[in-house]
Parts: structure tokens; sequence; C-alpha cells
């Protein structure tokens, strides 16, 4: 399978603080990346990085073959990434279907048959469709901001942490419907609970200290207690 | 009666005047995180350049359409060189914009001389009405007309299309508006300009109402808009138009009844509702 994205020695600082030191990963097209790791370790940065929502200082970052680390937000999210932010991004004054709105880039027949299948895959979102997005709950914000990065036709969608805070069924309801979405769109997923990686992850990158230390396919790092132990702290 | 209805007419007529001028503040504040001290000086070079075009063509429409597009231009410079290197730092904002306050008014002495300039009403606009035994000034009536217009029309743009659904999305999380895929700054720059031409309206407006426009009259009107903006909520159009009215009616009743504390009875205004709601009538916490 071929590099979807490709992050070559990224560096980044936010103020003074060096942040990544040396990020290296390369996501395969139809693949789910888990970006794993301690808290405060880098992988938020990682992909506000591959945003430019924090500019890279240093190394390269390519989507599609194209260099994009210099290229501005917007930018990028029109190349074809979605992007859901670990606390949402939610406009709360705004409707779920305003949310949405603002967030599609056409209004043709392809965005009509992708929010059909979004609105189907998620159905709180029709219930509360004219609902403030404020006022949804934080399973219902988590699902909304997942169909907001969906909506355009993205090949790639950067996911932080969607179970955070969440109830165990509801975290069971989001996983399920990423599971789902694997079919149509490659994914690089942040996320803290193994639990869920290792179930819907393809391939994983460990990063520790703003570095990316190990890689592989999932299946190996569910055989490694040892690489699991002394990375995420967990047996 | 008639004193209660005409004093009534003629605080939502400052209102709205004042409305204009303090929604593109609190637009610009909202969406850009700008304050901008400036604003006023749009305001009187709108007043001054909306003013002399009606009086060289002698058509007051032609003269609020040429205001309207000064403060269009002007925003978008001021917007461009001004602004944009100093987005993020309020301190650099507040002294920069401080500066081209002081500039722009002085550029009006420059260019129309220090006296006043007087200015009057277009016929069809001048005199008043009378009825049931109450008399009407028609310009006052044409102010808040005008007043509502403007609010209905950026009410509708911010409500019913994709830009104002932007704007209202880019006043509560600008990140999240261009990792979407939308270009905030280009949002920011019409903003901006919708701003400065709505200041503009209100200067050229202010002219025939007051009778005289003067290169001071910004900072005098900025400050009322300051307030206006504070007490309506930073960052929301609807509750500028309640907080202009309230502070156009109380300006309008106290200089009438208790003269010597009109001006005051604004800070007083501002004063109660920061203390019982300091995010302002319609703004939002955080």
């Amino acid at each position: 399978m071929s590099d979807l994205l490709k992050l070559d020695g990224i560096e980044t600082y936010i103020g003074q603080y060096h942040i990544l030191q040396g990020v290296s990963l390369e996501v395969k097209k139809g693949e789910v990346t888990v970006l794993l790791g301690r808290n405060g370790a880098g992988k938020t940065t990682t992909l506000r990085t591959i945003m430019g929502l924090n500019p890279a200082s240093k190394g390269l970052i390519t989507f599609k073959g194209e260099a994009i680390q210099k290229l501005p937000t917007y930018t990028v999210a029109k190349k074809g990434i979605g992007y859901v932010p670990e606390d949402q991004g939610i406009f709360a004054g705004l409707s779920v279907e305003e949310n949405m709105k603002v967030a599609m880039q056409k209004d043709d027949a392809e965005t009509r048959a992708r929010m059909d299948y979004i609105l189907d895959l998620f159905p709180d979102l029709k219930n509360f469709w004219k609902k403030p997005g404020g006022l949804l709950s934080g399973g219902q914000k988590q699902m909304l901001s997942i169909a907001r990065a969906y909506i355009n036709n993205n090949e790639l969608l950067l996911i932080d942490e969607p179970s955070k805070g969440l109830a165990p069924i509801v975290v069971e309801k989001v996983m399920e419907s990423i599971v789902q979405m694997k079919d149509r769109t490659t994914i690089v997923l942040v996320e803290q609970n193994f639990m869920m990686a290792s179930t819907i992850g393809d391939r994983f990158y460990i990063i520790d200290d703003g570095r990316t230390v190990s890689n592989g396919h999932m299946k190996q790092l569910k055989q490694d207690t040892e690489l699991r132990k002394k990375y995420l702290g967990i047996a | 009666m008639d004193v209660l209805l005409n004093l009534s007419l003629n605080g939502l007529a400052t209102g709205m005047l004042i409305f204009l001028l303090a929604a593109g503040l609190t637009l610009i504040f909202g969406l850009m995180d700008v304050l901008n001290f400036a604003h006023g000086g749009l305001f009187a070079w709108g007043a001054y350049s909306g003013i002399w075009i009606y009086s060289q063509t002698g058509s007051f429409f032609i003269g609020i359409f040429g205001a309207v597009l000064v403060g269009f231009i002007l925003g978008i410079l001021t917007e461009k060189w001004i602004i944009k290197p100093v987005y993020g730092n309020h301190v650099q904002q507040i002294l920069i914009t401080l500066g081209l306050m002081l500039v722009l008014s002085e550029m009006l002495k420059v260019i129309w001389g220090p006296n006043q300039i007087s200015a009057t009403p277009p016929s069809y606009l001048a005199g008043s009405w009378e009825i049931g035994g109450v008399i009407i000034i028609k310009y006052r009536l044409f102010i808040i007309f005008v007043g509502l217009l403007v609010f209905a029309a950026v009410q509708y743009m911010l409500s019913k299309t994709k830009i104002g659904l932007v704007v209202r999305a880019g006043v509560m999380n600008k990140e999240m508006v261009q990792a979407l895929g939308i270009n905030i700054k280009r949002v920011f720059m019409f903003v901006f300009m919708i701003g400065a031409g709505m200041a503009a309206l209100s200067g050229v407006l202010l002219g025939p109402y007051s009778g005289v426009i003067h290169a001071e009259m910004g900072l005098e009107f900025a400050i009322l808009a300051f307030i206006v903006v504070v007490i309506g909520g930073m960052g929301s159009f609807k509750g500028s138009l309640l907080a202009a009215a309230l502070v156009g009616l109380s300006g309008s009743f106290m200089a009438y009844y208790v003269p010597d504390l009109a001006l005051a009875a604004n800070m007083l205004l501002m004063a109660i509702v920061l203390v019982f709601r300091p995010q302002g009538l319609f703004g939002m916490k955080g």
C-alpha cells in the first residue's frame, strides 16, 4: 500500500517549548494508524502540526506526495485532511445543522450522499438537528465533530482521543462508527485507551518525549508486553 | 406625552447612530479579537467624505453611498496594513489603533480644514410631521429606519448565509474554522470592511442630525460605542442594538431631566451591567 501521509524528522515549537523533536511516520492508504504514548508525549501536537495549527520548524510533511508543512491550515484541510480535535471544536452557539453547513465545502450530490451516510451512522445528530451544538452530550459532540470532518471528500481523517471523557457505552458507539468508516477513508487516531486502539488500529507509532520511538503492526504491539510496559505503562 | 415621544425618538435615533458604530466594533472584536480604537476615525471619515460628496453632488444618497465606499476602502487598508501585523497582541493593537485614530482625525483637518463643517438634511428629510398634536422630526425617523434596515440586513447575512455562518463560527472558534478549510483571514477582512462601512454610514448620518461635523467627533462617539459594546456583550450583534437603544434613550431622557448626569448615566448603566453580568447582556461567558 502507498503512503498517503509521510512525516520526516518533524520538529515543532510551541512558544519557547520544543515539543516535537523528531517525529517520523508513514500512513498507508486505507489503514488506521494509531499514535500511542503517555500524556504530554506529543501526540496531539503531531496532529496539530500536520494541520498547520502548530507549524513545523523543521522536517518534511508530505500528503499524496506533496509537501504541506508550510501551507496554511485552511489549505491543508482543502487538500483532503479532516480534523477532529481533542476538545471536539464544536461551534456551541450554532445548531447541529449549522455546524455541518459551515464544514461543507460543496453542496453537490456526492456531499449529500455523504450526509445521508453520516446521519445513518449517527442518528442522534438527525434527532438534534436544530439543537445548539453546545447543548449536546459529550458523545453527541464527538459524533458531530467526526461527522463534520467526514462530510467533505477527505481522504484522511485525523482524530484526536475520541474516547476522552466519554462513558464506556458511548465510547463503544463512537469506536464502532470509526470501524465502519475505515472502509471509506484513511484514519490517524490518537488514543489513550489501548484496548480500543488495538481493536481498530492496523499500525501503531509510539511517541515519547516528542520523538517516534517505535512502530509496527498492531499485532506486534499486542504481543510485546515489554514495549507496552516501557512506553505506555501498561502490561 | 409629546415630550416623552420626542425624547424617545431622539434617543432611539442617537441609539441607532451609536449602534451602527458599535456593531462593527463588536463584530471586529468578537471575530478578530482586535481592539480597534481607530473605529471612531473611520466614523469621522465617513462623515466628512459623505457630507463633502453630498455638497458637491447635491444628492444626499450619493453622499451616503460615497461615505460607505470610503469606509469600505479605509477598512480594507486598515486591516491589511495596520491591524494584520499586530494580530494577537492587544497592547500593540491599542497603541497602533490609537495612533491611527489621531492620524485619521488630523488628516481630516489637513484636507477639510480645522473648522467645523455644517450639514443640513436634504429638503425631503427636513422638517417635521404633526401627528395628533405630536411633532415628529422626519430626519430622526429616517435614522431609525436606516438603523433598523442595516440591523435586519446584517442579521439576515449572519443567520441565513454561508458567510454569516462562518463569521458566527469564527467568533466562537477561529482555529476550527480554518481546520474546516476556510480562509479566516479573508473573513477577517470582510468583517473589517463591513464594520468600517457601518461606522462611515453612522458618521454621514450624524452630520445633518447634529448640524455640524468636526474632526474630534470620532473620539466622542467611539467612547459611547465602547460603552455599548461592553453593555451588549463583546461580539454580540443583537446585544449592540439593545445596548445602543438603552444608551441613546438614557442619554436623551437624562439630558432633558437631569442634564448634568447625562454622560454619568451611561457609565452607571455600564457599571450596573458589569456588576450583574460581566459578559454583557448578550455576551457569552468565558
